[in-house]
């Protein structure tokens, strides 16, 4: 299991958290119809590093983006959700 | 290739069995091929011994980076079934499992295909309206569905817990007779015999590194093996169906997830059917060496690491044990992950991209065992004709777009809640 560092309480076990999606896949509110169509279904999935939405729903309530490796798992950075963190 | 029967064994008993010889070959890569399969499990395996076999295309290679069946082909819970409420679902699966019920005959190697019957526990009057509508819907399309009263299914699975006082209280069920299991591996062996038999060259320790691009054209393959050229290309990599198509400049609408299984020391016969569950996520059935096989939840968020966390597989576990109680006493003898390529509404992607000359036959989640001789079939047949066979149409990689997604579950474009 992760440990992950929710930016509101510090360290917590992963069962504490749920994976939401990716930050590809949200949808900028002036998005064309072909972006909106790429952001809702597809994702670039890479065998590496890729931001996350996570949310610490057994916990605090709060969002955060995660960076993680998809095959180590090792997480590089995470940081509290807001207008500076997503597109 | 010799035919596999009881006389050739019995010949082979005068002789030492010295008469034994390696399944297939291991041939060094052609600079080039008419068709070139990326993907050694037994969608690409199928695929190319039906290309072979039925459409007389024989110049194909299928290029595998570990060993063949080594990835989700090697890995699932053998789970073999056609109960969908959906006709695009109804017709792919029903054509796969026509195809299982000959399929040791046609490849003359035993698949241990064991039609005991897929049984899905209801646990609520609303479990069983969902069971009843789908039966229904299953026999409309012409497969069969029995719902099951509690004493029917006590003669069936008499060691389920039937008390009042149960964590999941059993209401009835629904089964599938003409479901079951099949032995994984034996069909990943079994296609990739037939193929080479046919001639195709089945290349291992050969991993695609790249798609080489002439204009929107893909030509060719980089591998760790040198450049191969293809005619066409078809990528049947489950899990790492996005990293592979990355590789022409394509995003895919997949995100890929662990799956995990596990199986316990054998016993005697205990559990007859594959049991299931409307409500809950774990499955059980018994291989034929005994083994009980449990497989639960992907762990519902990315990964291509090939290992689960072990609170995913607990609590399959905790729900398989309220189930059976008498399974507690058993012990695990292992456990296992598969990278599963999830899709934006749970059904496969089969069809061409828009590069042209790649194909894809993906997205197939955490079921696509029970497709593989279907998917074979009718993907070979699509590849053959250079157009989706008329059953694999309605999953193509442009329904999302076009708003017409094929989604069992009515859940939306949400990967990890499958
Ligand atoms: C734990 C688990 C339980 C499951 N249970 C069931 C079940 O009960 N019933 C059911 O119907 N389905 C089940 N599934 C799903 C099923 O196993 C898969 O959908 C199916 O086996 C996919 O077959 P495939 O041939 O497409 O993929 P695979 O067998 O995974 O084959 C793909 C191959 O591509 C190779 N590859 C990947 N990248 C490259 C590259 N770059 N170059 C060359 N080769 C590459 C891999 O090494 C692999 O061998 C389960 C899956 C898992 C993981
Ligand atoms: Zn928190």
């Amino acid at each position: 299991m992760l440990t992950i560092a929710c930016p509101h309480c510090g360290p917590r076990a992963q069962a504490e958290f749920v994976y939401e999606r990716t930050v590809d896949s949200v949808v900028p509110l002036d998005a064309e119809p072909a972006e909106a169509v790429a952001a809702l279904f597809t994702r670039a999935n890479p065998r590496g590093e890729d931001d996350e939405i996570w949310r610490h729903t057994h916990g605090c309530g709060g969002w955060l983006v995660m960076r993680r490796h998809r095959v180590t798992h090792a997480i590089s950075a995470i940081r509290a959700i807001g207008p500076e963190t997503l597109p | 290739m010799g035919r596999y029967s009881a006389l050739s064994l019995l010949r082979g008993a005068f002789n030492g069995q010295s008469h034994w010889r390696p399944a297939w070959r291991h041939p060094d890569p052609k600079p080039a091929y008419d068709v070139v399969i990326i993907g050694g499990g037994g969608h690409g395996l199928a695929t190319a011994y039906y290309l072979a076999t039925r459409h007389g295309i024989r110049n194909v290679a299928v290029l595998e980076k570990g060993y063949i069946g080594g990835g989700n082909t090697g890995r699932n819970t053998t789970i073999v079934r056609s109960n969908y409420r959906q006709e695009p679902l109804s017709r792919m699966y029903e054509t796969s499992l026509k195809l299982w019920q000959t399929l040791s005959d046609e490849l003359n190697y035993n698949v241990m295909f064991s039609p005991r019957g897929a049984l899905f526990l209801g646990h609520s009057d609303a479990d069983m309206i969902r069971l009843a509508e789908k039966g229904d819907a299953m026999r409309n399309q012409g497969i069969d569905a029995e719902l099951l009263s509690v004493d029917q299914l006590r003669k069936i699975e008499p060691l389920l817990d039937f008390s009042r006082d149960a964590r999941f209280p059993i209401e009835g069920g629904m089964i599938q007779w003409r479901g079951g299991t099949a032995r994984h591996d034996a069909v990943a062996w079994g296609f990739a015999r037939g193929a080479d038999a046919a001639g195709v060259n089945i290349i291992q320790r050969c991993e695609v590194t790249g798609i080489v691009r002439e204009g929107n054209r893909a030509v060719a393959v980089e591998t760790t093996r040198g450049r191969i050229a293809a005619g066409t290309i078809a990528i049947c990599v489950a899990g790492h169906s996005g990293h592979v198509a990355a590789m022409a400049g394509l995003k895919l609408p997949v995100e890929s997830q662990t799956l995990q299984a596990m199986v316990t020391e054998g016993v005697k016969p205990m559990v007859q059917t594959v049991v299931m569950s409307q409500s809950l996520h774990c499955y059980i059935n018994q291989s034929d060496k005994g083994g009980i096989v449990f497989g639960g939840d992907p762990d519902n968020w990315p990964s291509y690491a090939q290992r689960g966390q072990p609170m995913t597989l607990e609590g399959a576990v905790a729900q398989g044990l309220a189930l059976m109680p008498s399974l507690s006493r058993l012990r695990m003898l292992r456990c296992w992950a598969g990278v599963t390529d999830m899709s934006f509404d749970g059904a496969p992607i089969i069809g061409p991209t828009p590069v042209d000359g790649l194909w894809l036959n993906g997205g197939w989640c955490y079921g696509g065992f029970k497709a593989t001789p279907g998917s074979g079939w009718l993907f070979a047949d699509s590849l053959a004709h250079g157009r989706p066979h008329e059953i694999v149409e309605p999953f193509s990689l442009h329904r999302f777009e076009r708003g017409a997604p094929v989604d069992e579950n009515g859940v939306g474009p949400m990967p990890n809640h499958r």
